[in-house]
Protein backbone atom coordinates (compact mmCIF):
# COMPACT_ATOMS: atom_id res chain seq x y z
CA UNK A 1 0.00 0.00 0.00
CA UNK A 2 1.40 3.39 -0.96
CA UNK A 3 0.61 6.26 1.36
CA UNK A 4 -0.86 9.57 0.27
CA UNK A 5 2.27 11.41 1.36
CA UNK A 6 4.51 9.10 -0.70
CA UNK A 7 2.32 9.53 -3.77
CA UNK A 8 2.18 13.32 -3.42
CA UNK A 9 5.93 13.48 -2.83
CA UNK A 10 6.71 11.43 -5.93
CA UNK A 11 4.23 13.27 -8.16
CA UNK A 12 5.47 16.66 -6.99
CA UNK A 13 9.09 15.59 -7.62
CA UNK A 14 8.18 14.42 -11.12
CA UNK A 15 9.33 10.86 -10.40
CA UNK A 16 5.82 9.44 -10.75
CA UNK A 17 3.04 10.50 -13.07
CA UNK A 18 -0.37 11.30 -11.56
CA UNK A 19 -1.91 9.53 -14.55
CA UNK A 20 -0.10 6.30 -13.64
CA UNK A 21 -1.24 6.58 -10.03
CA UNK A 22 -4.84 6.99 -11.18
CA UNK A 23 -4.60 4.03 -13.60
CA UNK A 24 -3.21 1.79 -10.84
CA UNK A 25 -6.07 2.66 -8.52
CA UNK A 26 -8.72 2.31 -11.23
CA UNK A 27 -7.30 -1.14 -11.98
CA UNK A 28 -7.54 -2.09 -8.30
CA UNK A 29 -11.12 -0.85 -8.19
CA UNK A 30 -11.95 -2.90 -11.31
CA UNK A 31 -10.38 -5.94 -9.65
CA UNK A 32 -11.86 -5.65 -6.15
CA UNK A 33 -14.98 -3.53 -6.14
CA UNK A 34 -17.37 -6.04 -7.68
CA UNK A 35 -17.19 -7.97 -4.40
CA UNK A 36 -16.67 -5.02 -2.01
CA UNK A 37 -19.14 -2.53 -3.49
CA UNK A 38 -17.36 0.38 -1.85
CA UNK A 39 -18.24 2.71 -4.74
CA UNK A 40 -21.58 3.94 -6.00
CA UNK A 41 -19.93 5.81 -8.89
CA UNK A 42 -16.36 5.54 -10.22
CA UNK A 43 -15.29 8.74 -11.94
CA UNK A 44 -12.57 7.27 -14.16
CA UNK A 45 -12.70 9.76 -17.03
CA UNK A 46 -12.78 12.83 -14.77
CA UNK A 47 -9.94 11.35 -12.70
CA UNK A 48 -7.80 10.73 -15.80
CA UNK A 49 -8.40 14.28 -17.03
CA UNK A 50 -7.51 15.73 -13.62
CA UNK A 51 -4.36 13.59 -13.47
CA UNK A 52 -3.28 14.74 -16.92
CA UNK A 53 -3.69 18.35 -15.84
CA UNK A 54 -1.52 17.76 -12.78
CA UNK A 55 1.18 16.08 -14.85
CA UNK A 56 1.19 19.07 -17.20
CA UNK A 57 1.55 21.41 -14.22
CA UNK A 58 4.54 19.43 -12.93
CA UNK A 59 6.14 19.33 -16.39
CA UNK A 60 5.65 23.09 -16.70
CA UNK A 61 7.42 23.65 -13.37
CA UNK A 62 4.26 24.74 -11.51
CA UNK A 63 3.11 23.76 -8.02
CA UNK A 64 0.53 20.97 -8.33
CA UNK A 65 -0.53 21.23 -4.67
CA UNK A 66 0.18 19.36 -1.43
CA UNK A 67 -1.96 16.33 -2.38
CA UNK A 68 -0.85 16.23 -6.02
CA UNK A 69 -2.00 13.08 -7.75
CA UNK A 70 -3.52 11.47 -4.65
CA UNK A 71 -6.77 9.64 -5.46
CA UNK A 72 -9.58 10.25 -2.98
CA UNK A 73 -12.88 8.45 -2.44
CA UNK A 74 -15.74 10.78 -1.50
CA UNK A 75 -18.76 9.68 0.47
CA UNK A 76 -21.73 10.07 -1.83
CA UNK A 77 -23.39 12.72 0.34
CA UNK A 78 -20.75 15.28 -0.74
CA UNK A 79 -21.85 17.35 -3.72
CA UNK A 80 -19.75 17.05 -6.87
CA UNK A 81 -20.74 19.33 -9.74
CA UNK A 82 -22.13 17.37 -12.68
CA UNK A 83 -21.36 14.01 -11.04
CA UNK A 84 -24.26 11.99 -9.58
CA UNK A 85 -24.62 12.45 -5.81
CA UNK A 86 -27.15 9.99 -4.44
CA UNK A 87 -26.89 9.76 -0.64
CA UNK A 88 -27.51 6.07 -1.49
CA UNK A 89 -31.18 6.99 -1.84
CA UNK A 90 -33.67 6.40 -4.65
CA UNK A 91 -34.96 9.89 -4.02
CA UNK A 92 -31.71 11.41 -5.34
CA UNK A 93 -30.84 8.74 -7.89
CA UNK A 94 -29.37 10.37 -10.98
CA UNK A 95 -29.22 13.85 -9.46
CA UNK A 96 -26.23 15.87 -10.61
CA UNK A 97 -25.47 18.76 -8.26
CA UNK A 98 -24.95 22.18 -9.85
CA UNK A 99 -22.06 22.91 -7.47
CA UNK A 100 -19.10 21.37 -5.62
CA UNK A 101 -18.98 21.06 -1.83
CA UNK A 102 -16.33 23.36 -0.34
CA UNK A 103 -14.21 20.34 0.65
CA UNK A 104 -14.29 19.16 -2.98
CA UNK A 105 -13.22 22.59 -4.25
CA UNK A 106 -10.34 22.58 -1.75
CA UNK A 107 -9.28 19.05 -2.67
CA UNK A 108 -9.16 19.91 -6.36
CA UNK A 109 -7.11 23.03 -5.60
CA UNK A 110 -4.69 20.87 -3.58
CA UNK A 111 -4.17 18.50 -6.49
CA UNK A 112 -6.14 15.56 -5.06
CA UNK A 113 -8.03 13.50 -7.61
CA UNK A 114 -11.64 12.43 -7.02
CA UNK A 115 -11.69 8.79 -8.09
CA UNK A 116 -15.26 8.03 -7.14
CA UNK A 117 -18.24 8.40 -4.85
CA UNK A 118 -18.65 5.84 -2.10
CA UNK A 119 -21.53 3.89 -0.66
CA UNK A 120 -23.23 4.84 2.61
CA UNK A 121 -26.30 4.12 4.66
CA UNK A 122 -29.10 6.10 3.02
CA UNK A 123 -28.67 9.78 4.01
CA UNK A 124 -25.89 8.61 6.41
CA UNK A 125 -28.46 6.97 8.69
CA UNK A 126 -27.00 3.71 9.88
CA UNK A 127 -23.99 1.91 11.30
CA UNK A 128 -23.38 -0.84 8.74
CA UNK A 129 -23.89 0.60 5.21
CA UNK A 130 -26.67 -1.97 4.82
CA UNK A 131 -29.27 0.81 4.56
CA UNK A 132 -27.99 1.79 1.10
CA UNK A 133 -30.65 1.65 -1.60
CA UNK A 134 -27.94 0.21 -3.86
CA UNK A 135 -26.98 -2.75 -1.67
CA UNK A 136 -24.44 -3.12 1.14
CA UNK A 137 -20.67 -2.65 1.13
CA UNK A 138 -18.60 -5.57 2.42
CA UNK A 139 -15.70 -5.47 4.86
CA UNK A 140 -12.38 -6.03 3.03
CA UNK A 141 -11.09 -8.08 6.01
CA UNK A 142 -14.02 -10.52 5.82
CA UNK A 143 -16.59 -10.33 3.04
CA UNK A 144 -19.33 -11.80 5.24
CA UNK A 145 -19.04 -8.84 7.63
CA UNK A 146 -20.22 -5.24 7.45
CA UNK A 147 -17.69 -2.40 7.06
CA UNK A 148 -19.54 -0.31 9.64
CA UNK A 149 -21.28 2.87 8.68
CA UNK A 150 -22.48 5.12 7.59
CA UNK A 151 -19.21 6.00 5.79
CA UNK A 152 -18.63 2.28 5.11
CA UNK A 153 -17.79 2.78 1.44
CA UNK A 154 -14.99 5.27 2.09
CA UNK A 155 -13.61 3.15 4.97
CA UNK A 156 -13.65 -0.03 2.86
CA UNK A 157 -12.08 1.80 -0.11
CA UNK A 158 -9.16 2.98 2.04
CA UNK A 159 -8.79 -0.41 3.80
CA UNK A 160 -8.64 -2.23 0.45
CA UNK A 161 -6.21 0.36 -0.98
CA UNK A 162 -8.69 1.35 -3.69
CA UNK A 163 -7.89 4.93 -2.67
CA UNK A 164 -5.24 6.18 -0.22
CA UNK A 165 -7.65 8.80 1.16
CA UNK A 166 -11.35 9.03 1.81
CA UNK A 167 -13.76 11.61 3.13
CA UNK A 168 -16.75 10.70 5.24
CA UNK A 169 -19.22 12.49 7.45
CA UNK A 170 -19.75 11.82 11.14
CA UNK A 171 -23.05 12.66 12.84
CA UNK A 172 -22.95 10.04 15.61
CA UNK A 173 -19.83 8.05 14.73
CA UNK A 174 -20.17 7.55 10.98
CA UNK A 175 -16.47 8.13 10.27
CA UNK A 176 -14.94 6.60 13.39
CA UNK A 177 -16.99 3.42 13.69
CA UNK A 178 -16.41 2.22 10.09
CA UNK A 179 -12.74 3.24 10.45
CA UNK A 180 -12.53 0.96 13.49
CA UNK A 181 -14.30 -1.94 11.80
CA UNK A 182 -12.17 -1.65 8.65
CA UNK A 183 -8.83 -1.06 10.42
CA UNK A 184 -8.14 2.47 9.19
CA UNK A 185 -7.77 5.91 10.81
CA UNK A 186 -10.91 8.08 10.99
CA UNK A 187 -11.17 11.64 12.32
CA UNK A 188 -14.23 13.58 13.41
CA UNK A 189 -13.05 17.19 13.66
CA UNK A 190 -14.42 19.84 16.01
CA UNK A 191 -17.88 20.96 14.92
CA UNK A 192 -17.30 23.91 12.57
CA UNK A 193 -13.68 23.03 11.75
CA UNK A 194 -14.57 21.75 8.27
CA UNK A 195 -17.15 23.51 6.11
CA UNK A 196 -20.43 21.65 5.66
CA UNK A 197 -21.28 23.59 2.48
CA UNK A 198 -22.25 20.91 -0.03
CA UNK A 199 -22.55 18.15 2.55
CA UNK A 200 -26.13 16.95 2.19
CA UNK A 201 -27.63 17.67 5.59
CA UNK A 202 -28.70 14.92 8.00
CA UNK A 203 -28.57 16.48 11.50
CA UNK A 204 -27.07 19.92 11.05
CA UNK A 205 -25.99 20.57 14.64
CA UNK A 206 -24.01 17.30 14.68
CA UNK A 207 -22.77 16.66 11.10
CA UNK A 208 -19.04 17.06 10.47
CA UNK A 209 -16.92 16.04 7.46
CA UNK A 210 -13.63 14.31 8.21
CA UNK A 211 -10.78 12.18 6.84
CA UNK A 212 -10.29 8.44 6.51
CA UNK A 213 -6.75 7.24 5.78
CA UNK A 214 -4.38 4.37 6.39
CA UNK A 215 -2.21 6.45 8.74
CA UNK A 216 -2.59 9.35 11.17
CA UNK A 217 -0.12 11.35 9.06
CA UNK A 218 -2.21 11.03 5.91
CA UNK A 219 -5.43 11.83 7.81
CA UNK A 220 -3.78 14.94 9.28
CA UNK A 221 -2.56 16.11 5.86
CA UNK A 222 -6.08 15.73 4.47
CA UNK A 223 -7.60 17.63 7.40
CA UNK A 224 -5.24 20.56 6.77
CA UNK A 225 -6.41 20.72 3.15
CA UNK A 226 -10.18 20.55 3.74
CA UNK A 227 -10.39 22.44 7.04
CA UNK A 228 -10.56 26.15 7.78
CA UNK A 229 -13.12 28.93 7.64
CA UNK A 230 -15.66 29.06 4.83
CA UNK A 231 -18.06 31.99 4.48
CA UNK A 232 -20.52 29.64 2.75
CA UNK A 233 -21.13 27.78 6.04
CA UNK A 234 -22.42 30.09 8.78
CA UNK A 235 -21.42 27.56 11.48
CA UNK A 236 -17.83 27.46 10.22
CA UNK A 237 -15.24 28.52 12.81
CA UNK A 238 -13.53 31.77 11.87
CA UNK A 239 -10.00 30.43 11.90
CA UNK A 240 -7.63 28.84 9.42
CA UNK A 241 -7.37 25.04 9.25
CA UNK A 242 -5.61 23.73 12.37
CA UNK A 243 -1.92 22.96 11.79
CA UNK A 244 -1.91 19.30 12.66
CA UNK A 245 0.91 17.74 10.67
CA UNK A 246 3.85 19.64 12.13
CA UNK A 247 3.81 18.16 15.64
CA UNK A 248 2.98 14.56 14.79
CA UNK A 249 6.37 13.27 15.94
CA UNK A 250 6.44 15.13 19.24
CA UNK A 251 5.14 12.22 21.32
CA UNK A 252 2.98 12.13 24.46
CA UNK A 253 5.53 12.85 27.22
CA UNK A 254 3.71 14.64 30.02
CA UNK A 255 0.22 14.35 28.54
CA UNK A 256 -2.61 13.47 30.94
CA UNK A 257 -4.96 10.88 29.48
CA UNK A 258 -8.23 9.72 31.08
CA UNK A 259 -9.90 6.40 30.27
CA UNK A 260 -13.66 7.03 30.25
CA UNK A 261 -15.27 4.54 32.62
CA UNK A 262 -18.80 4.89 31.21
CA UNK A 263 -17.61 4.13 27.68
CA UNK A 264 -15.99 0.84 28.76
CA UNK A 265 -19.35 -0.51 30.06
CA UNK A 266 -21.09 -3.16 27.97
CA UNK A 267 -18.19 -3.34 25.51
CA UNK A 268 -16.86 -6.70 24.28
CA UNK A 269 -13.99 -7.95 26.44
CA UNK A 270 -11.54 -8.25 23.54
CA UNK A 271 -12.18 -4.62 22.58
CA UNK A 272 -11.74 -3.46 26.21
CA UNK A 273 -8.48 -5.41 26.31
CA UNK A 274 -7.11 -3.49 23.31
CA UNK A 275 -8.04 -0.14 24.92
CA UNK A 276 -6.18 -1.20 28.08
CA UNK A 277 -3.14 -2.20 26.04
CA UNK A 278 -3.28 1.19 24.32
CA UNK A 279 -3.42 2.89 27.74
CA UNK A 280 -0.30 1.00 28.88
CA UNK A 281 1.46 1.88 25.62
CA UNK A 282 0.74 5.60 26.09
CA UNK A 283 2.05 5.35 29.66
CA UNK A 284 5.22 3.75 28.41
CA UNK A 285 5.65 6.67 26.03
CA UNK A 286 5.51 9.09 28.95
CA UNK A 287 1.83 9.97 29.31
CA UNK A 288 0.03 9.60 32.64
CA UNK A 289 -3.14 7.56 32.41
CA UNK A 290 -5.97 7.24 34.91
CA UNK A 291 -9.66 6.41 34.93
CA UNK A 292 -12.19 9.25 34.66
CA UNK A 293 -15.94 9.56 34.75
CA UNK A 294 -18.24 11.38 32.33
CA UNK A 295 -21.54 10.45 34.03
CA UNK A 296 -23.89 12.15 31.56
CA UNK A 297 -22.39 10.13 28.70
CA UNK A 298 -24.74 7.27 29.59
CA UNK A 299 -27.63 9.43 28.34
CA UNK A 300 -25.86 10.22 25.06
CA UNK A 301 -27.44 7.49 22.98
CA UNK A 302 -31.01 8.37 23.99
CA UNK A 303 -30.42 12.09 23.50
CA UNK A 304 -28.84 11.47 20.11
CA UNK A 305 -31.74 9.36 18.89
CA UNK A 306 -34.08 12.26 19.63
CA UNK A 307 -31.93 15.12 18.33
CA UNK A 308 -30.66 13.51 15.12
CA UNK A 309 -34.07 12.28 13.88
CA UNK A 310 -35.69 15.60 14.83
CA UNK A 311 -33.18 17.57 12.76
CA UNK A 312 -33.35 14.97 9.98
CA UNK A 313 -37.13 15.21 9.76
CA UNK A 314 -36.74 18.94 9.15
CA UNK A 315 -33.78 18.66 6.76
CA UNK A 316 -35.39 15.92 4.68
CA UNK A 317 -38.60 17.88 4.21
CA UNK A 318 -36.92 19.32 1.12
CA UNK A 319 -37.26 16.01 -0.75
CA UNK A 320 -40.74 16.65 -2.04
CA UNK A 321 -40.44 15.90 -5.76
CA UNK A 322 -40.52 19.57 -6.74
CA UNK A 323 -37.05 20.85 -7.56
CA UNK A 324 -34.77 17.82 -7.99
CA UNK A 325 -34.62 14.07 -7.63
CA UNK A 326 -37.53 11.67 -7.81
CA UNK A 327 -41.08 12.82 -8.48
CA UNK A 328 -44.07 10.50 -8.32
CA UNK A 329 -47.05 12.29 -9.89
CA UNK A 330 -50.21 12.44 -7.78
CA UNK A 331 -53.78 13.68 -7.96
CA UNK A 332 -52.77 16.94 -6.27
CA UNK A 333 -49.57 18.36 -4.80
CA UNK A 334 -50.01 16.78 -1.36
CA UNK A 335 -50.51 13.44 -3.02
CA UNK A 336 -47.33 14.05 -5.03
CA UNK A 337 -45.38 14.79 -1.82
CA UNK A 338 -46.76 11.73 -0.02
CA UNK A 339 -46.12 9.30 -2.86
CA UNK A 340 -42.71 10.70 -3.84
CA UNK A 341 -41.46 10.36 -0.28
CA UNK A 342 -43.06 6.94 0.19
CA UNK A 343 -41.33 5.60 -2.91
CA UNK A 344 -38.05 7.50 -2.60
CA UNK A 345 -37.06 6.87 1.03
CA UNK A 346 -35.98 3.52 2.49
CA UNK A 347 -37.19 2.05 5.80
CA UNK A 348 -34.55 3.53 8.14
CA UNK A 349 -34.98 7.04 6.71
CA UNK A 350 -38.75 6.77 7.06
CA UNK A 351 -38.36 5.50 10.63
CA UNK A 352 -36.20 8.50 11.58
CA UNK A 353 -38.43 11.01 9.82
CA UNK A 354 -41.36 9.57 11.77
CA UNK A 355 -39.50 9.60 15.07
CA UNK A 356 -38.23 13.13 14.51
CA UNK A 357 -41.58 14.49 13.39
CA UNK A 358 -43.13 13.00 16.51
CA UNK A 359 -40.39 14.40 18.78
CA UNK A 360 -40.96 17.88 17.35
CA UNK A 361 -44.76 17.76 17.27
CA UNK A 362 -47.04 19.82 19.47
CA UNK A 363 -47.05 18.69 23.08
CA UNK A 364 -43.85 16.62 22.80
CA UNK A 365 -41.23 19.17 21.76
CA UNK A 366 -40.05 20.04 25.25
CA UNK A 367 -40.28 16.52 26.67
CA UNK A 368 -38.12 15.07 23.90
CA UNK A 369 -36.14 17.49 21.71
CA UNK A 370 -35.83 20.21 24.37
CA UNK A 371 -34.85 17.71 27.03
CA UNK A 372 -32.29 16.04 24.73
CA UNK A 373 -30.68 19.43 24.11
CA UNK A 374 -30.35 19.93 27.86
CA UNK A 375 -28.59 16.57 28.04
CA UNK A 376 -26.07 17.97 25.56
CA UNK A 377 -25.32 20.70 28.08
CA UNK A 378 -24.87 18.10 30.84
CA UNK A 379 -22.44 16.10 28.69
CA UNK A 380 -20.45 19.24 27.82
CA UNK A 381 -20.24 20.15 31.53
CA UNK A 382 -18.97 16.68 32.43
CA UNK A 383 -16.36 16.80 29.68
CA UNK A 384 -15.29 20.29 30.85
CA UNK A 385 -14.81 18.96 34.39
CA UNK A 386 -12.59 16.13 33.18
CA UNK A 387 -10.61 18.34 30.79
CA UNK A 388 -9.78 20.69 33.66
CA UNK A 389 -6.99 18.26 34.56
CA UNK A 390 -6.70 16.03 31.48
CA UNK A 391 -5.48 16.69 27.94
CA UNK A 392 -7.15 13.76 26.21
CA UNK A 393 -9.55 10.92 26.82
CA UNK A 394 -9.27 7.32 25.71
CA UNK A 395 -12.16 4.95 24.92
CA UNK A 396 -13.19 2.18 22.58
CA UNK A 397 -14.53 3.34 19.21
CA UNK A 398 -17.14 0.61 18.76
CA UNK A 399 -18.50 -2.02 21.17
CA UNK A 400 -17.58 -4.93 18.88
CA UNK A 401 -15.48 -5.82 15.87
CA UNK A 402 -17.21 -6.02 12.47
CA UNK A 403 -20.46 -7.96 12.74
CA UNK A 404 -22.08 -10.22 10.16
CA UNK A 405 -24.15 -8.76 7.33
CA UNK A 406 -27.81 -8.97 8.34
CA UNK A 407 -27.03 -9.53 12.04
CA UNK A 408 -28.65 -6.30 13.24
CA UNK A 409 -30.95 -5.22 10.43
CA UNK A 410 -34.15 -6.44 12.10
CA UNK A 411 -33.71 -4.51 15.34
CA UNK A 412 -33.05 -0.79 15.01
CA UNK A 413 -32.19 -0.35 18.71
CA UNK A 414 -29.43 -2.99 18.60
CA UNK A 415 -27.98 -1.29 15.55
CA UNK A 416 -28.12 2.11 17.29
CA UNK A 417 -25.98 0.72 20.14
CA UNK A 418 -23.04 0.52 17.69
CA UNK A 419 -22.63 4.28 18.19
CA UNK A 420 -22.68 4.39 21.98
CA UNK A 421 -18.96 5.29 22.33
CA UNK A 422 -18.84 7.81 19.50
CA UNK A 423 -22.02 9.83 20.08
CA UNK A 424 -20.84 11.90 23.10
CA UNK A 425 -18.24 13.73 20.96
CA UNK A 426 -20.89 14.73 18.42
CA UNK A 427 -23.25 15.97 21.12
CA UNK A 428 -20.42 18.03 22.64
CA UNK A 429 -19.08 19.22 19.26
CA UNK A 430 -15.63 17.90 20.23
CA UNK A 431 -13.06 16.19 17.99
CA UNK A 432 -12.21 12.50 18.23
CA UNK A 433 -10.09 10.05 16.25
CA UNK A 434 -10.24 6.28 15.84
CA UNK A 435 -6.87 4.58 15.51
CA UNK A 436 -6.59 0.91 14.49
CA UNK A 437 -5.01 -0.94 17.40
CA UNK A 438 -4.64 -4.63 16.77
CA UNK A 439 -7.36 -7.22 16.43
CA UNK A 440 -10.05 -8.87 18.51
CA UNK A 441 -10.52 -12.57 19.28
CA UNK A 442 -11.93 -13.09 15.79
CA UNK A 443 -8.84 -11.60 14.13
CA UNK A 444 -10.76 -8.53 12.94
CA UNK A 445 -9.58 -4.94 13.49
CA UNK A 446 -10.23 -3.06 16.73
CA UNK A 447 -10.17 0.74 16.87
CA UNK A 448 -9.38 2.80 19.95
CA UNK A 449 -10.63 6.32 20.25
CA UNK A 450 -8.87 9.45 21.46
CA UNK A 451 -11.14 12.35 22.42
CA UNK A 452 -10.14 16.00 22.87
CA UNK A 453 -11.84 19.26 23.83
CA UNK A 454 -12.97 21.64 21.08
CA UNK A 455 -10.10 22.61 18.73
CA UNK A 456 -7.86 20.01 20.37
CA UNK A 457 -6.98 18.38 17.03
CA UNK A 458 -3.22 19.13 17.15
CA UNK A 459 -2.62 17.40 20.48
CA UNK A 460 -5.17 14.66 19.70
CA UNK A 461 -3.52 13.71 16.41
CA UNK A 462 -0.05 13.97 17.95
CA UNK A 463 -1.10 11.37 20.53
CA UNK A 464 -2.80 9.28 17.84
CA UNK A 465 0.44 9.24 15.84
CA UNK A 466 2.40 8.24 18.96
CA UNK A 467 -0.07 5.44 19.63
CA UNK A 468 0.18 4.27 16.03
CA UNK A 469 3.97 4.07 16.35
CA UNK A 470 3.69 1.80 19.40
CA UNK A 471 2.18 -0.88 17.14
CA UNK A 472 5.09 -1.09 14.72
CA UNK B 1 -43.79 -2.31 27.65
CA UNK B 2 -46.37 0.45 28.00
CA UNK B 3 -47.96 1.79 24.86
CA UNK B 4 -45.88 4.90 24.22
CA UNK B 5 -47.45 5.69 20.88
CA UNK B 6 -50.68 4.48 19.31
CA UNK B 7 -51.34 3.47 15.73
CA UNK B 8 -53.56 6.55 15.37
CA UNK B 9 -50.73 8.80 16.53
CA UNK B 10 -48.33 7.18 14.08
CA UNK B 11 -50.82 7.74 11.26
CA UNK B 12 -51.12 11.40 12.33
CA UNK B 13 -47.33 11.83 12.38
CA UNK B 14 -47.11 10.28 8.89
CA UNK B 15 -49.58 12.90 7.66
CA UNK B 16 -47.48 15.67 9.24
CA UNK B 17 -44.36 14.19 7.60
CA UNK B 18 -46.08 13.94 4.17
CA UNK B 19 -45.28 10.26 4.04
CA UNK B 20 -47.84 7.76 2.82
CA UNK B 21 -47.40 4.50 4.73
CA UNK B 22 -48.71 1.02 4.00
CA UNK B 23 -50.65 -0.84 6.71
CA UNK B 24 -47.58 -3.00 7.27
CA UNK B 25 -45.34 0.05 7.74
CA UNK B 26 -47.88 1.58 10.09
CA UNK B 27 -47.89 -1.53 12.27
CA UNK B 28 -44.10 -1.88 12.22
CA UNK B 29 -43.42 1.79 13.00
CA UNK B 30 -45.96 1.76 15.84
CA UNK B 31 -44.02 -1.04 17.47
CA UNK B 32 -40.52 0.26 16.67
CA UNK B 33 -41.18 3.89 17.60
CA UNK B 34 -42.65 2.66 20.87
CA UNK B 35 -39.46 0.72 21.63
CA UNK B 36 -37.22 3.67 20.76
CA UNK B 37 -39.31 6.07 22.84
CA UNK B 38 -39.15 3.61 25.75
CA UNK B 39 -35.38 3.80 25.46
CA UNK B 40 -35.63 7.61 25.48
CA UNK B 41 -37.71 7.58 28.65
CA UNK B 42 -34.60 7.92 30.87
CA UNK B 43 -33.79 11.19 29.13
CA UNK B 44 -37.35 12.44 29.42
CA UNK B 45 -37.27 11.64 33.15
CA UNK B 46 -33.99 13.47 33.95
CA UNK B 47 -34.18 16.45 36.26
CA UNK B 48 -32.87 19.30 34.13
CA UNK B 49 -34.12 22.23 36.17
CA UNK B 50 -31.88 25.23 35.44
CA UNK B 51 -30.04 23.43 32.63
CA UNK B 52 -29.88 25.57 29.49
CA UNK B 53 -30.36 23.63 26.23
CA UNK B 54 -27.39 23.48 23.85
CA UNK B 55 -28.55 24.36 20.36
CA UNK B 56 -25.02 24.82 19.07
CA UNK B 57 -21.91 23.31 20.65
CA UNK B 58 -19.74 26.39 20.11
CA UNK B 59 -20.43 29.96 21.18
CA UNK B 60 -20.90 31.31 17.65
CA UNK B 61 -23.18 34.27 17.05
CA UNK B 62 -25.29 35.04 14.01
CA UNK B 63 -23.02 35.57 11.07
CA UNK B 64 -23.74 38.44 8.73
CA UNK B 65 -22.07 39.26 5.45
CA UNK B 66 -21.95 42.45 3.41
CA UNK B 67 -24.82 42.72 0.96
CA UNK B 68 -22.70 42.25 -2.15
CA UNK B 69 -23.97 40.62 -5.32
CA UNK B 70 -21.99 37.46 -6.17
CA UNK B 71 -22.53 34.91 -8.95
CA UNK B 72 -25.24 32.40 -8.13
CA UNK B 73 -25.93 28.90 -9.41
CA UNK B 74 -26.38 28.58 -13.15
CA UNK B 75 -30.12 28.71 -13.85
CA UNK B 76 -30.10 26.22 -16.72
CA UNK B 77 -27.94 23.79 -14.76
CA UNK B 78 -30.37 23.95 -11.84
CA UNK B 79 -33.48 23.60 -14.01
CA UNK B 80 -31.91 20.65 -15.84
CA UNK B 81 -32.22 18.70 -12.56
CA UNK B 82 -35.88 19.47 -11.97
CA UNK B 83 -38.42 16.72 -12.66
CA UNK B 84 -40.64 19.03 -14.78
CA UNK B 85 -39.85 22.42 -16.29
CA UNK B 86 -41.87 24.88 -18.33
CA UNK B 87 -40.85 28.33 -19.61
CA UNK B 88 -37.75 28.52 -17.43
CA UNK B 89 -39.63 27.56 -14.30
CA UNK B 90 -40.29 24.39 -12.32
CA UNK B 91 -43.72 22.92 -13.08
CA UNK B 92 -45.82 21.43 -10.26
CA UNK B 93 -49.39 20.12 -10.07
CA UNK B 94 -52.13 22.71 -9.58
CA UNK B 95 -52.00 23.96 -5.99
CA UNK B 96 -55.03 26.29 -5.93
CA UNK B 97 -58.21 25.20 -7.64
CA UNK B 98 -60.38 27.98 -9.13
CA UNK B 99 -63.17 27.28 -6.64
CA UNK B 100 -60.89 26.87 -3.63
CA UNK B 101 -62.53 29.77 -1.79
CA UNK B 102 -65.96 28.21 -2.04
CA UNK B 103 -65.11 24.64 -1.12
CA UNK B 104 -64.09 23.03 2.12
CA UNK B 105 -60.53 21.69 2.24
CA UNK B 106 -60.87 18.14 0.84
CA UNK B 107 -58.12 16.95 3.21
CA UNK B 108 -59.83 18.16 6.36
Amino acid sequence: MTSASEIAGAVRAGSRRARDVVEEHLARIAERDAELHAFVTVTGDDARAAANAIDRTVEGGGDPGPLAGVPIALKDNLCTRGVPTTCASRILEGWRPPYDATVVTRLRAAGAIVIGKTNLDEFAMGSSTENSAFGPTRNPHDLTRVPGGSSGGSAAAVAAALAPLGLGSDTGGSIRQPAALCGVVGVKPTYGAVSRYGLIAFASSLDQIGPLASSVGDAAALLEVVGGHDPLDSTSIEAPAPRVTAGLHDGVEGLRVGVVRELMDGIDADVVARVEIAARALEKEGASVDEVSVPAAVHGLSAYYLIAPAEASSNLARYDGVRYGLRVEGADITDMYNETRAKGFGPEVKRRIMLGTYALSAGYYDAYYGQAQRVRTLIIRDFDTVYADHDLLLAPTAPTTAFALGAKTDDPLTMYLSDVCTIPSNLAGHPAVSVPYGTGDDGLPVGVQLLAPALGEPIMLRAAAALERTLT
Amino acid sequence: MGERISRQEVAHVARLARLSLTDDELARFTEQLGAILDHAADVAALDTTDVVPTAHPLPLRNVLRDDVVVPSLDRDEVLAQAPAVEDGRIRVPRIITPSADDEADPRA
